[in-house]
């Protein structure tokens, strides 16, 4: 019983934090159409600054700072922030496709510094030296995690109402009208580039938030935690909850990190021994089907953006 | 400096093929395909599986073309292979992109690229094994063509390098003197205008699709001559193969093929510098200095 509220505990946690991500995913492309190619470069800058900054002091790695963990998470959103603010100064002024390239190639550039900068990150063994915070005082490790589930569901609700709030301001209606009609918003002296470099930043930093969070449940992060496969995971849960809506997000989050365990319990249980090196490509051809398949044949999601008239009084959810 | 000046001109003649095919693709359909180095892969174990049913059928192809490690049968298979890997890119088109792109939703165009990327890669990982392969077993000395400098050349090389030239050369001729390469720049321009004057636009994005696959074949092949082919070779290709379309401008053939020296040329001297860690970074500081310095490139015109 124990073993079965623990692990519900541990799942909700990590599905909420990728839930968080989602909803910085949802901020770039549901609401403002910007492509992000690296999602886990935002999302591992957060890791990996909170934990440098937060770490004790260890011997041959940079840091020590031993920030309190509420500063520490801090600085993991404003790296992840200053990050997309120079991907997103270089290209957002460019075509489509530049952002796409440019922050796919970050999320390449970022794994391949934090695996060999071993004075910076650890290197391949990844950061030493954090510890979870309050955790020799609660002195229980189920009931830290059950506090750290309640801190990680109030702030996935915190970045739920922020981004509602913010996409029903001004802010959010400029955001989709550039998004439909770049010109048009541009006629009415909107400046895109710049609105579009707001919304990169902001997104980046909950997807930051959603890194740091990680981070700090796991004690832990390593290259390991930051391969290309999150991106698309986290795309996948964009795309089958609906693009443009925020309820789709954390359900379609909710949803693929469900398929996704059960999918890697199922084969590690019932396939056969020399298909286990392969299971890692099974789940690769099941969330590129989820992307391929729901791009076919359901683009707007489970649960469609709503569209609506401003003028109408009415407000989008 | 020379041994790296050459080894960057090999690595770049095969990142040029690679970046040709994506640069049209990127042009006439206006995505960013991030698929297109599968087809690299494609190509390379399809030139792997019918160098194995030629040499099987007839033996007499086993025969080396001296002084290369490639044989007859392999060679058979390059070309076998050029065509097989031009159809499928036909065939994922007709399959994800055309019916994405019916429905004109170009950024969606590039999810569904990397879903078919992840699907492609899984599937070669399954059916080969995810260990790294060869055409042949047999190792090839290098040549030591001078001791000061040093500089040392494998035959293969050479020949990789003479054949990604000569392709090279017969795309230009296709392009700069044939009705079908003015067909084709002028759907890139303009397909509208393209339609009026009686072009057909379908048959020209088949088109693309059949060259740009054909020269990835090339490029894959050439790749696991001068490397190894491994099903993830696409993953590590995708974003030189990218830098050398940013390098060229997007949308610029005459761009990517110079893009490709270029990258491969910076990657290869770059390693005097770097640790060899860092080489898969070494593309995105390529696209970064490119768009600090020159944003659309070498030869890319501003378009939004």
């Amino acid at each position: 019983m124990m073993g079965v509220l623990s692990y519900v505990v541990f799942f909700t946690t990590v599905a909420s934090i990728l839930a968080i991500a989602t909803l910085g995913l949802n901020l770039h492309w549901g609401n403002t159409g910007l492509f992000n190619g690296g999602v886990v470069a935002f999302f591992g800058a957060g890791a990996y600054a909170t934990l440098i900054l937060g770490a004790a002091p260890q011997p041959g790695q940079m840091g020590g700072f031993a920030l309190v963990w509420p500063l520490a998470l801090m600085g993991g959103l404003g790296v992840a922030g200053l990050m997309a603010w120079a991907v997103g100064v270089l290209t957002l002024r460019l075509r489509h496709d530049y952002l796409a390239i440019a922050t796919f190639g970050a999320a390449v550039a970022f794994e391949n510094l934090v695996r060999n900068a071993q004075w910076l990150s650890g290197g391949a063994q990844g950061v030493r030296g954090f510890s979870r915070p309050l955790y020799a005082a609660v002195g229980d490790p189920l009931l830290w995690n059950t506090g750290f589930l309640v801190l990680t569901l109030s702030l996935l609700a915190a970045v739920y109402l922020f981004l509602r709030r913010l996409v029903r301001s001004p802010f959010g209606r400029l955001l989709r009208a550039i998004r439909e009609d770049e010109t048009a918003a541009r006629s009415l002296g909107k400046r895109p580039s710049r609105v579009r470099l707001a919304a990169f930043v902001t997104g980046a930093v909950i997807m930051g938030l959603a890194g740091g969070l990680y981070g700090t449940f796991y004690a832990f992060v390593s290259p390991q935690d930051v391969l290309p496969v999150l991106t698309f995971q986290i795309w996948a849960m964009l795309i089958v909850g609906g693009a443009g809506n925020m309820r789709g997000a954390v359900l379609g989050a909710f949803l693929i990190w469900a398929a996704w365990t059960a999918s890697g319990f199922l084969l590690s249980r019932f396939a056969p021994v020399e298909w286990q090196l392969y299971t890692g490509s099974i789940q690769f051809i099941l969330i590129g089907s989820v992307i391929v398949g729901m791009l076919l044949w359901r683009p707007q999601g489970l649960i469609p953006e709503r569209l609506v008239v401003s003028q109408s009084g009415r407000t989008p959810t | 400096m020379l041994q790296s000046f050459v080894d960057g001109l090999l690595v770049g003649s095969i990142l040029s093929l690679g970046a040709i095919g994506l640069t049209m693709v990127m042009h006439m359909l206006r995505f960013a395909n991030f698929s297109h180095a599968e087809l690299l892969s494609i190509g390379a174990y399809a030139a792997l599986v019918f160098d194995g049913l030629f040499a099987a059928l007839a033996p007499v192809l086993t025969v080396k073309l001296a002084p290369l490690s490639v044989t007859a049968a392999l060679a058979l298979a390059f070309l076998v292979s050029m065509g097989v890997t031009a159809v499928s890119a036909v065939a994922i088109d007709r399959l994800v992109f055309r019916r994405i792109r019916a429905r004109g939703e170009e950024l969606s165009m590039v999810f569904a690229s990397f879903g078919v990327a992840l699907i492609v890669r899984s599937v070669i990982g399954l059916t080969f094994g995810l260990h790294p392969q060869l055409y042949s077993r047999e190792i090839v000395f290098a040549i030591v063509v001078s001791r000061d400098p040093l500089l040392l050349i494998k035959p293969d090389q050479v020949a990789v390098l003479v054949a990604a030239v000569a392709i090279m050369g017969v795309l230009h001729l296709v392009l700069s003197r044939t009705t079908f390469g003015f067909a084709l720049r002028a759907v890139a321009e303009n397909p509208q205008l393209a339609q009026v004057n009686g072009v057909n636009l379908r048959r020209m994005i088949a088109s693309v699709w059949l060259i740009g696959g054909a020269l990835a074949a090339a490029a894959g092949v050439f790749y696991a001559i001068n490397n190894q082919m491994s099903p993830v070779m696409g993953r590590d290709l995708v974003l030189p193969i990218f830098a050398a379309t940013i390098v060229g401008g997007i949308g610029s053939i005459y761009g990517a093929l110079l893009g490709g020296f270029v990258v491969g040329l910076a990657s290869s001297f770059a390693l005097m510098l770097l640790p060899s860690g860092y080489s898969p970074a070494v593309p995105f500081l390529i696209i970064i200095a490119v768009l600090v310095l020159r944003p659309h490139g070498l030869f890319g015109e501003a378009r939004a």
